[in-house]
C-alpha cells in the first residue's frame, strides 16, 4: 500500500516537473525542471527495487547529458529567447507536438485500461543488481547492445566530422 | 530501533561531524599552509587559534546579505545549496569504520556508481551560480566548471571502474574487504599498489573535481577574480566554501576507501572503534596532501587542463580498465578473483 | 567560446555598448580601438580592473574577447595619477627627492639615484668614491627588492602562492637594510645630491653579508619550485612574445627588452656611479616571451649579488658626501664654531641650492628598465620642468601586441612578466 502512495506522489511530482519544463519561458529553468524530472525518475526506479537503473539514470542523464545542455545554453546565452525570435519554418511543430502528445497519452490510457490489473508492482521479484543486469545485457541481449554501441560510435564520429573546422 | 530512526540519527551524526570537520579543516589548511609558507597562521582566536572557525562563522553570519542587481533570484539562492548537498550525500555510502554501527548504506550494491553519479551532480551548483550572478567573470567561471567537471568525471569514473573490477563488487564495503585478501600481509593488498594507474588517475581527477589548486581554474582568483562566487557574500559564500571543503573531505574519504584499504588496520577485530581512527588518520593524510599541493604548484591553464583530461587521462583510464580486465581473466597473481 | 547573441547594428544598440564599456570616450573613438566584430556583439567587451587582483594595482584593461581568446587589449591608465612630476616643480631639488620614492615605490633607491644623478649632472657635483660604491650596493639591493616583488606577484598570479610569501621573507632582509641606513623601510630618500644622507651604520655590513649568504640558497629553492616545474613552463614558454624590433619601437627597456635578445643595459651603455669598475654580465634571452623575461630577472639576482660582493670588497674609506658646501649641508658640530657653516646651513634648508639654466637627462637601470629623469633648470633653486621616463609606462605600452591571440589566463602571466608598478606608470 505504501508503495502505491509513494509511487502516486512521485508520479504527481514527475508530471508537475514535466509541466514546469514545458511552460518555462527560460531555457535554463526548463533544463533544470528536466533534471528534476530525471531525479524523480531515478527515485521511482529505487522504489521499484532497481538501484542500478536509478544510479545510471542519475549519472548519465542528470549528471552528464543535462550538464552539457546547461553548458550549451549558457555558452550561447540563448536562455531568454522569445517566441518571436524562434527560427522561421518551425511553426508546424506546435500542432504536430499536440497531435503526437495526444496519441502518446491515448496509448498510455489504453494500456492502463485494458491491462490485467495486478496486485502490486511486479519488480519485487526481479533481481536488478548490477550483476544481473550485466548478465542479461551480455548474454541475452548482446546483439542489440553491440548495435547500440555501434550506433553511438557512428553518431560520435558524425559529430566530430560536422564540427571540424573546414580548411 | 526502527530503521528510519536509526538512519536519521546516523545521518545527523554524520552531518554534524562533517560540518565540524569542515570548520576545522579550514583551520588545518590555514595552519599547515602557513607553516609551509614560513608564516604562523591564525593564532589569535582561542588557544592555538582553535576558535578561529567559530569567529569566521560568526562573521559570515552577521554579514549583510547583499543581492546584486540583475541576478536571477531563485537560482541565485538555490545554487549554494546545490553545491553543499551532493557533497554531503557522497558520505552515505562510505564505510567509515568496521561493522554496521559505522556504516550508513555501504552495502549498497551500486555504491561506486552512486559515488560517480552524485559527484557529477555537484557541478550544477557551480555552473548555475555563475549563470545566475549576471556577471561576466562568473559566467566564465561557471562554464569552466561545467567543462572541467565533465572532462574529469570520465577519468574518475573509469578509475573507479578498475577498482570495481578488482573487487568484483560495486559495494564500498566489499571494496574495502577486497583489499585484504589472505595471501597478502598488510598494506600490500591496498589497491594503491595493485592498481597504481587507477590511483594516479583518481588523484588527478579528484583535484579537478574538487577544483582545488592546481586545477582551481573555476575560481582562479587572479584571472576571474573569484569565478562563479564573485557575486556571493556572507553565508551564501560560506556555503560554497563549505561545499568545497566537504567535497575535499569526501574525495579523500573515497580515495581512502578505494585505494588505501578504507578503515582497515591492525587490531580492528578486537576493538572496532580503532577502525574509525584508522579511517580518520588516512583521510587526514590525504587532506594534508591536498593542502601541500596547493602550496607548491602553480595553476595550469584552462585549455591545457582540458587537453589533459580528454587526451591523456581518459584514454589512459580506458586502457587501464582494459588491461585490468585482461589481467583478471588471465588470473595473474594479485588479480585473481 | 562565449558569445553574445549577434544584434544588428543600430544606434540604440551601439549606445548601450558604449555605456556598457563605461569609458569616457565617444562611440567613434571606441570604434577605432576595438574590432568591428565587437560592435555587432560577436565578440565580448569586458573590463578587467581597475579593481582586479592581478592587474598589479589599478591598471584597467578593456578586453575584447572571443571566448577566452583576446582580440584586443586596451590599457586605460591614470587611476593612480598623483601629479608627482608637477609637484616636483614646486619643490627645491632636495625636497623633491621624497617624491621620487613614490613613483616606483618598490625600487625607491633607483628613483632617488636617477633624480640625484640628474641634479648632480645639472649642477656639476662630484660624488666621493665611497658614496658611489655604497650607492652601487644599495642600487643592486634595490634591484633585488624590485625583482623579489615581481617574482612573488608573478608567481602568485599564476597560482604559485608559496613563492610569493618566500619572496616577501627575503625582501624583509632588504627592507631591514633600508631601515638601518635611512630609518625608513620603503620611502628611503637616502641618496642625496652629492652623495648619501650619512654614512652607513656598522650593522649595514652584517645585514648585507646576511643577504649574500642566504640569498643564493633561496635562489636555488625558487629555481626548484619554478624554473624546473613543467607546469610553470607550460604557463610561460611562448606566451606574450614580442620581437626585438617591436620591443625597441615601443620603447621597452630592462629585462623585458633583454629577453628579446637585445643587450641593452644603462649600467653598461652609459655607466654611472662607477658601474664600470665592476665586472658583471648582462643576461639576455632569445624569444622575448614570459619565460625569457623570467629567466633574465632570475639571472640578474646572481649578477646583483656578484656586484655587491665586489663593491663590498673594494669599498674605499672616506666621506660619503661632497665637500661642496653649496650643495651639501655642513656637519652639525661645525655650525657652532663657523659663521660660514651656519650661513650655508640656513641657505640650504630655506632656499636650497641653485641650479644653472639648462636641461639634462640622466638615466639609471632600475629593476624595471631605463629609469630616466629629464631635468630643466632655470637658475633658481627649483626646477622648471621635471619628467620621469618611467620604465613601467613604456613596458606597458605594447601589451596589446603581446596579448593579442592569447588566452585570458595568459594575459595575467603577461602583466606579471612586464613588471609594472602603477605608481610608476601614472606618476
Amino acid at each position: 500500500m505504501t508503495d502505491w502512495i509513494v509511487l502516486g506522489l512521485l508520479g504527481v511530482l514527475s508530471v508537475a516537473s514535466a509541466l514546469g519544463l514545458l511552460l518555462s519561458r527560460n531555457a535554463i529553468y526548463a533544463a533544470l525542471f528536466l533534471v528534476l524530472n530525471f531525479v524523480i525518475g531515478a527515485v521511482i526506479y529505487l522504489v521499484l527495487n532497481a538501484p542500478f537503473l536509478a544510479v545510471v539514470q542519475i549519472s548519465v542523464y542528470a549528471g552528464a547529458i543535462m550538464v552539457l545542455f546547461i553548458f550549451v545554453i549558457m555558452l550561447l546565452g540563448a536562455e531568454r529567447l522569445t517566441p518571436a525570435e524562434n527560427p522561421p519554418g518551425l511553426n508546424y511543430q506546435r500542432p504536430l507536438a499536440l497531435i503526437l502528445g495526444v496519441l502518446a497519452l491515448g496509448l498510455a490510457a489504453y494500456v492502463l485500461l485494458t491491462r490485467q490489473a495486478s496486485a502490486a508492482p511486479v519488480a519485487q521479484s526481479v533481481d536488478a543488481s548490477p550483476t544481473a543486469v550485466g548478465l542479461q545485457l551480455f548474454r541475452n541481449y548482446v546483439f542489440p547492445f553491440e548495435v547500440v554501441a555501434l550506433l553511438l560510435l557512428a553518431a560520435m564520429v558524425g559529430a566530430v566530422v560536422l564540427t571540424r573546422k573546414t580548411e | 530501533m526502527p530503521v528510519v530512526v536509526e538512519v536519521t540519527l546516523k545521518s545527523a551524526a554524520l552531518i554534524f561531524v562533517l560540518l565540524t570537520g569542515f570548520a576545522y579543516l579550514s583551520l588545518l589548511e590555514r595552519k599547515f599552509i602557513a607553516r609551509l609558507q614560513a608564516r604562523i597562521g591564525p593564532n589569535r582566536a582561542g588557544p592555538f587559534g582553535l576558535l578561529q572557525p567559530v569567529a569566521d562563522g560568526l562573521k559570515l553570519i552577521f554579514k549583510e546579505s547583499v543581492t546584486p542587481k540583475g541576478v536571477d533570484k531563485p537560482i541565485y539562492f538555490l545554487a549554494p545549496a546545490l553545491v553543499v548537498v551532493p557533497a554531503l550525500m557522497l558520505f552515505a555510502v562510505i564505510p567509515v569504520g568496521k561493522g554496521a554501527t559505522f556504516q550508513l548504506a555501504s552495502d549498497l550494491n551500486v555504491g561506486a556508481l552512486y559515488v560517480v553519479g552524485v559527484m557529477s551532480l555537484a557541478v550544477y551548483g557551480i555552473a548555475l551560480a555563475g549563470w545566475a550572478s549576471n556577471n561576466k567573470y562568473a559566467v566564465l567561471g561557471g562554464l569552466r566548471a561545467a567543462a572541467q567537471m565533465i572532462a574529469y568525471e570520465l577519468g574518475m569514473g573509469l578509475s573507479v571502474a578498475a577498482v570495481v573490477l578488482m573487487a568484483s563488487s560495486a559495494s564500498l564495503a566489499d571494496i574495502v574487504a577486497a583489499q585484504y585478501p589472505e595471501q597478502y600481509g598488510g598494506i600490500l593488498g591496498w589497491f594503491l599498489f595493485r592498481q597504481p594507474v587507477a590511483a594516479a588517475i583518481f588523484v588527478i581527477a579528484a583535484f579537478a573535481e574538487v577544483a582545488r589548486a592546481p586545477f582551481d581554474l573555476v575560481e582562479a582568483e587572479q584571472e576571474l577574480t573569484a569565478g562563479f562566487m564573485t557575486e556571493y557574500g556572507g553565508m551564501k559564500f560560506a556555503l560554497f566554501f563549505m561545499g568545497e571543503y566537504v567535497k575535499m573531505i569526501a574525495v579523500s574519504a573515497l580515495f581512502t576507501t578505494f585505494f588505501l584499504g578504507g578503515w582497515s588496520g591492525p587490531f580492528v577485530n578486537e576493538a572496532p572503534i580503532l577502525s574509525v581512527v584508522y579511517f580518520t588518520i588516512k583521510v587526514v593524510v590525504c587532506l594534508l596532501a591536498f593542502i601541500w599541493v596547493r602550496a607548491t604548484l602553480p595553476r595550469v591553464r584552462y585549455d591545457k587542463l582540458m587537453d589533459m583530461g580528454w587526451k591523456v587521462l581518459f584514454p589512459v583510464a580506458l586502457a587501464n580498465v582494459l588491461v585490468t580486465a585482461v589481467l583478471i581473466l588471465l588470473g595473474l597473481p594479485g588479480y585473481r578473483l | 567560446m562565449l558569445t553574445q547573441t549577434p544584434t544588428p547594428l543600430n544606434e540604440d544598440a551601439l549606445k548601450v555598448r558604449v555605456e556598457d564599456v563605461q569609458l569616457d570616450i565617444t562611440f567613434e573613438q571606441l570604434k577605432r580601438l576595438v574590432s568591428p566584430r565587437a560592435l555587432t556583439g560577436e565578440t565580448m567587451l569586458m573590463n578587467m580592473g581597475p579593481q582586479h587582483p592581478s592587474t598589479h594595482g589599478v591598471l584597467r584593461l578593456l578586453l575584447e574577447l572571443d571566448g577566452e581568446t583576446i582580440v584586443n587589449c586596451i590599457p586605460d591608465i591614470g587611476y593612480l595619477h598623483t601629479g608627482i612630476e608637477k609637484t616636483a616643480e614646486g619643490k627645491t631639488y632636495l625636497k623633491a627627492i621624497p617624491l621620487t620614492d613614490r613613483t616606483d615605490y618598490l625600487a625607491p633607491m633607483s628613483n632617488n639615484m636617477a633624480f640625484c644623478g640628474a641634479v648632480e649632472k645639472l649642477v656639476g657635483i662630484e660624488v666621493p668614491l665611497r658614496a658611489q660604491y655604497l650607492r652601487v650596493i644599495l642600487l643592486e639591493l634595490t634591484r633585488m627588492n624590485s625583482h623579489l616583488v615581481w617574482l612573488g606577484t608573478h608567481a602568485l598570479d599564476l597560482g604559485a602562492m608559496s613563492v610569493f610569501l618566500y619572496c616577501m621573507r627575503e625582501r624583509e632582509m632588504i627592507l631591514d637594510i633600508y631601515e638601518a641606513v635611512s630609518g625608513a623601510r620603503m620611502m628611503s630618500s637616502y641618496i642625496r645630491p652629492g652623495g648619501l644622507w650619512r654614512d652607513v651604520p656598522n650593522v649595514f655590513f652584517d645585514l648585507v653579508q646576511r643577504v649574500l649568504d642566504v640569498f643564493p640558497k633561496r635562489l636555488i629553492e625558487y629555481e626548484k619550485l619554478l624554473t624546473k616545474n613543467p607546469m610553470w613552463k607550460d604557463r610561460t614558454v611562448g606566451i606574450g612574445k614580442i620581437s626585438a624590433q617591436d620591443a625597441i619601437a615601443w620603447g621597452m627597456t630592462g629585462p623585458c627588452l633583454r629577453a628579446t635578445g637585445v643587450k641593452y643595459d644603462v649600467r653598461k651603455a652609459y655607466p654611472y656611479s662607477s658601474y664600470d669598475h665592476f665586472d658583471f654580465d648582462i643576461p639576455t634571452g632569445t624569444n622575448g616571451d614570459v619565460f625569457d623575461r623570467y629567466k633574465c630577472r632570475m639571472e640578474e639576482f646572481n649578477q646583483s649579488l656578484k656586484i655587491i660582493r665586489q663593491a663590498l670588497k673594494r669599498l674605499p674609506p672616506g666621506p660619503v658626501m661632497t665637500s661642496d658646501r653649496k650643495v651639501a649641508p655642513p656637519p652639525k658640530h661645525e655650525i657652532a664654531y663657523s659663521m660660514e657653516s651656519l650661513i650655508h646651513h640656513f641657505k640650504l634648508w630655506t632656499e636650497g641650492f641653485k641650479a644653472p639654466e639648462g636641461e639634462v637627462y640622466f638615466a639609471v637601470e632600475s629593476g624595471k628598465g631605463e629609469y630616466g629623469v629629464l631635468l630643466s633648470g632655470d637658475g633658481t633653486s627649483k626646477p622648471r620642468r621635471v619628467h620621469f621616463r618611467a620604465p613601467s609606462f613604456h613596458n606597458l605600452q605594447p601589451i596589446n601586441e603581446m596579448a593579442r591571440g592569447q588566452l585570458l589566463a595568459d594575459l595575467v602571466a603577461i602583466i606579471g612578466s612586464i613588471d609594472i608598478v602603477l605608481g610608476d606608470v601614472d606618476r
